[in-house]
């Protein structure tokens, strides 16, 4: 760990520590990273990046393609370990606790901080054993009624009991491509994580579809920390409070959506909102 | 000597059909712009040039031996009447002297005169063919090298003949396959002739007597015994392959470093290259004799050649099948797969038991039949290992015996062809076909089902 964490200005306007009482839960900084370096073998692609995650709101990655932003997200929940040869270094706490403590369990921190990926990955199993998977290997769920429970809510609180109450037997695989993400979402939401990462959850969608996955994300605000990688700018105006710009595996700039659309400081930002790079 | 100097012919006038298309199409070249690149009016014209010495050589080789046989009519004395197995005696004795072959005994004067005349005749037959075929040849070559213009459609026409040569090959796998079938079909009807087929498919004795004379079925002919070594072989080589073979793979594609895999993989591979045969030796000598010794220490009685020293070794070479196929298998298997389910927080072994695993199962299960059907066919390792016992018993420390060995047997002893003792290894021939081919089916039923969940 070479972290200097003083040493460093925050890229963010607005950092509050992670002491702050909860009533002021929106600005509360739940995830923070300081120094984030990534390695995939000899070549660097995440340089120093820091930043501060606000709690119970959308933060949105933008950038052109390459430019880390993914491999940035998957630091959060640990994914580039199963990446070979790929090193992260600096530091990374969620709540306070340091991600990469030998004493944390990864399993358990990945049970916390869920993930969406960019194309939907239902299993190959039903649609109830897509959503029990989760709680069944944390233990969360002792009895089938409490199972049915959690299947249940967690898919009405991703907007789709409705459409597949009566075929929970069904392979998740037949659904249709925005219907698949949202049970990913589902099934995301069973294991109870505070933290949901979302890798370009909607590339692979029609308007449509993105537009319902839009909207869910917005009513999952209430609840989650929500981290979304998109290329669609309109997509980060639309569903973030923040957003922060990458570029090359740096950081640009960080600061409220609506600053860094209507008037980003750094000129590489505005170069590539209004369309210039990427 | 004579097939070589053939060879050589045809493709000489192949090169030289081929120059002359070439340098004919450069000349056209100046006159218009070409449709076909040179290389393909040469290429057309080697095809025209050789087609008929080839189309002639094939009509040789199907009629030679009619027009011997008319020949050698004409050489064999009157005194032996044909038809006759005198007569058929003679004939061959005249092939053989005219081949070079020699004959048993002392070739009589006349049979030496016959069958100088006889190679006399083949060879002036097969240089008449050749002679001919040769000159078609340079007369389509002359012919159509005045034909070809700048824009002819060489490239079509040679793409045509290509597409007619692969019809061809296909045409001839299929025709063998087929082949293959209707003798082993048609000798399975003549040894029901002589056994019903409800003695042969139930029974539950294998002891076919020996007798010289081809129309007598004494003994019987019960196949129950030797299917049951041969699924019990099998099984016990499922048994050691299948574990082995799935976790190796499992290891190999999930937890082994890529630097170590590649170091393995071809190391398990190399198994797969191993002859059968040295398995079977393997087997008697090494693995038999330590089996009975292991038998011997905890008081059982284990032969050394028997059901569990052929299908343990066996099963030692079906793990290179099962661990290679399900490698690929299991490879396949999408990687957002595997991040969905680490990304919820299961581990590595609870990913691979709960989602990799199960993802994977239907073309892991084609795999297994496959090297079922595999094992099944097997010989040369229950030739040497399985001890041929054919005796319906459950011990697999006994001797057994299977379908192949039984095949082996049969056709190798020196009983007539037209005996139900040889015509029974046509039956079991197809019994066998018909179990692999059922097997082979349904594992690539499984296989196809399987490749169609992730499109």
């Amino acid at each position: 760990m070479n972290a200097t964490p003083e040493s460093r200005a925050p890229l963010s306007g607005s950092r509050i520590r992670p002491s702050a009482p909860a009533s002021v839960a929106s600005s509360v900084s739940r995830i923070s990273a300081r120094d984030v370096t990534v390695h995939y073998g000899p070549k660097q692609a995440i340089f120093d990046v820091s930043i501060e995650i606000p709690e119970k709101s959308v933060t949105a990655f933008i950038g052109p393609s390459g430019c880390g932003k993914s491999t940035f997200l998957r630091c959060f929940n640990r994914m580039n370990d199963t990446i070979e040869g790929c090193k992260v270094g600096g530091l990374i706490t969620i709540d306070g606790d340091d991600i990469h403590d030998p004493s944390l369990d990864v399993v358990e921190l990945r049970a916390r901080v869920g993930m969406v990926f960019q194309k939907p990955n239902p299993f190959p199993k039903s649609i109830y054993d897509n959503i029990a998977y989760g709680p069944r290997i944390h233990g969360l769920v002792k009895t089938k009624a409490e199972t049915d429970d959690l299947v249940e809510s967690s898919l009405k609180k991703a907007g789709l009991w409705k459409e597949v109450a009566d075929r929970l037997d069904a392979p998740g695989t037949g659904l249709s491509g925005g219907q698949q993400q949202r049970l990913c979402i589902a099934r995301t939401i069973a294991t109870g994580p505070e933290v949901i990462l979302m890798d370009e959850p909607c590339s692979a969608l029609d308007p449509i579809a993105t537009s319902i996955v839009e909207d869910l994300i917005h009513e999952l605000r209430a609840q989650y920390t929500i981290i979304i990688v998109t290329h669609s700018m309109q997509q980060a105006a639309r569903v973030s409070q923040k957003t922060a710009f990458f570029h090359l595996g740096k950081l640009i700039e960080y600061g409220e959506t609506e600053q860094i659309f209507v008037n980003p400081k750094e000129k590489q930002t505005e170069a590539y909102i209004t369309g210039r790079i990427g | 000597m004579t097939s070589l100097l053939i060879a050589a012919l045809v493709l000489a006038l192949m090169a030289v059909a081929y120059q002359q298309g070439v340098s004919r199409s450069k000349a056209l070249a100046g006159v218009g712009r070409l449709h076909s690149r040179p290389q393909y009016h040469g290429a057309l014209l080697a095809l025209w040039a050789t087609l008929p010495l080839l189309l002639i050589l094939f009509l040789w080789l199907v009629t030679s031996g009619t027009l011997q046989d008319w020949y050698i009519a004409g050489q064999i004395p009157a005194e032996i009447a044909p038809g006759t197995s005198e007569y058929a005696g003679a004939a061959a004795r005249l092939r053989n002297i005219a081949s070079g072959f020699g004959v048993a005994g002392e070739a009589q004067a006349w049979e030496t005169a016959a069958g100088v005349n006889l190679a006399r005749f083949n060879t002036t037959l097969l240089m008449a063919a050749v002679g001919l075929g040769a000159i078609l040849g340079v007369a389509a070559l002359v012919l159509m090298r005045g034909r070809l213009s700048a824009r002819m459609r060489a490239r079509n026409h040679v793409e045509a003949a290509i597409k007619a040569l692969l019809i061809f090959c296909s045409v001839v796998a299929i025709l063998t396959t087929l082949g293959i079938v209707v003798s082993l079909v048609a000798e399975t009807l003549r040894f029901f002739t002589f056994v019903s087929p409800v003695d042969f498919f139930f029974g539950t004795v294998w002891n076919p007597g020996y007798s010289t004379t081809s129309n007598d079925a004494s003994g019987s002919y019960g196949m129950l015994p030797l299917l049951l070594g041969t699924v019990m072989i099998s099984v016990i080589a499922m048994a050691v392959a299948l574990p082995v073979g799935l976790m190796s793979a499992i290891w190999l594609t999930q937890y082994a470093n890529p630097r170590l895999r590649n170091v393995i993989k071809p190391v398990i591979e190399v198994l797969a290259g191993i002859p059968t045969i040295v398995y079977g030796f393997f087997a008697l000598v090494t693995v038999g004799p330590a089996l009975s010794g292991l038998g011997d220490l905890v008081g059982l009685r284990v032969n050394a050649t028997s059901a569990l020293t052929a299908g343990i070794v066996m099963g030692i070479m079906i793990i290179p099948f099962i661990s290679s196929l399900s490698d690929d298998i299991i490879r396949q298997v999408p990687r957002a797969m595997r991040d969905g389910s680490l990304g919820l927080g299961a581990t590595k072994s609870e990913t691979i038991r709960m989602v990799i695993v199960p993802a994977a199962l239907p073309g892991i299960v084609g795999a297994i039949l496959l090297a079922v059907s595999r094992a099944i066919g097997e010989t040369m390792i229950v030739v040497l290992a399985a001890g041929n016992a054919p005796i319906l018993r459950f011990n697999p420390a006994e001797p057994t015996s299977t379908f192949t060995v039984t095949i082996v047997t049969a056709l190798t002893g020196d009983a007539d062809f037209a005996s139900p003792q040889s015509l029974v290894a046509f039956a079991l021939g197809l019994t066998l076909f018909v179990i692999t081919l059922m097997l082979n089916i349904g594992a690539l039923a499984i296989v196809r089902k399987y490749r169609e969940q992730y499109e």
